[in-house]
């Protein structure tokens, strides 16, 4: 290895670093309601506190959304790679779980749930 | 295509020749790979086997041919092994890494292994450039910096790999006349 070789590797190090404190910091307190959005647009918003399973079902196929104990996760996804159920639970502000097959984002945002429950179909 | 007759690699031939060879290798790492379990939770992750063609056709094929490799085995590949949409995330981070390679390739001061390693961040940044607009979000950026660093743990391995068949390649390349 040359010492361009070892620059190359220190700079994506640091630039690594620097992103996982930016976005630690941006987010990190304790959410209020997961979002999630289908294609870009949002298709509800659930309140951490409530315990609930909500099913989606969209032209992409099926994920299931579970909160449980103030943090949520994502089940019975039909998706070929299953990344999404392996992404584990979110709990703070900023945090995802993305399902790319299905184009679905959930994020905890700070905000309440809406009343307005526009899923599920 | 370019149909320079004055090519590095003698004969319009032998040229035709070795990215037919190369195709083929690179099919082959490509298959391999699907049978290796590389599984973060997060999308794009993958040791990138065939980069190895791309650092080795570098050093020895004019870099047209080099891109027109990578192209033709990302569509094989995604055609045989994947989907559209794997298509798409392989295209975006195949050719952002080819591109800085093919600039990398050009300076002395930068071995195969910092080739390889600017190479498997920029696939990685590609692919999560891609996965943002498929989703339409831009919280995906958030799994940067652990991509980031994958893709510099396995461009490191690419490009010792390619360090030490450098010699053999080249050993077989004049014997390949
Ligand atoms: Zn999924």
């Amino acid at each position: 290895m040359k010492k361009k070789d070892f620059l190359i590797a220190a700079a994506v190090l640091l630039l690594a670093g620097i992103l996982a404190l930016v976005f630690r910091f941006a987010g990190g307190d304790p959410g209020g309601s997961v979002q999630v959005k289908v294609d870009g647009r949002v298709a509800g918003t659930y309140a951490l506190v409530e315990e609930q399973r909500v099913p989606f079902d969209t032209k992409y196929g099926h994920n299931t959304l579970v909160i449980e104990g103030g943090k949520a996760h994502i089940e019975d996804a039909d998706c070929p790679d299953h990344y999404c159920e392996q992404q584990g639970e979110i709990s703070k502000t900023g945090e995802t779980l993305v399902c790319l097959p299905h184009k679905l984002v959930a994020e905890v945002i700070t905000g309440e749930a809406s009343d307005v429950d526009v899923v599920a179909k | 295509m370019a149909t320079s007759r004055k090519s590095p690699t003698g004969t319009p031939g032998r040229r035709v020749a070795l990215d037919g060879i190369l195709v083929a290798l690179a099919m082959i790492f490509s298959y391999m790979e699907t049978f290796i379990p590389f599984n973060f939770g997060v999308p794009g992750i993958k040791l990138g086997l065939a980069n190895l063609v791309v650092l080795l056709g570098l050093t020895f094929l004019p870099a047209v041919d080099v891109l027109l490799i990578s192209l033709v085995r990302i569509l094989l590949s995604s055609l045989l092994f994947g989907n559209v949409m794997s298509l798409w995330y392989s295209l975006a981070g195949g050719l952002l890494s080819f591109a800085a390679m093919y600039l990398l390739s050009r300076r002395d001061d930068i071995s195969l292994i910092g080739m390889s390693m600017t190479g498997g961040v920029l696939h990685n940044v590609g692919q999560v450039i891609t996965a943002a607009i498929v989703v339409r979000t831009l919280q995906l950026a958030g799994y940067l910096p652990v991509l980031l660093v994958a893709g510099l743990v396995t461009g490191a391995i690419i490009g010792t790999l390619a360090k030490l068949l450098m010699p053999r390649v080249q050993k077989a390349l004049q014997s390949f006349q």
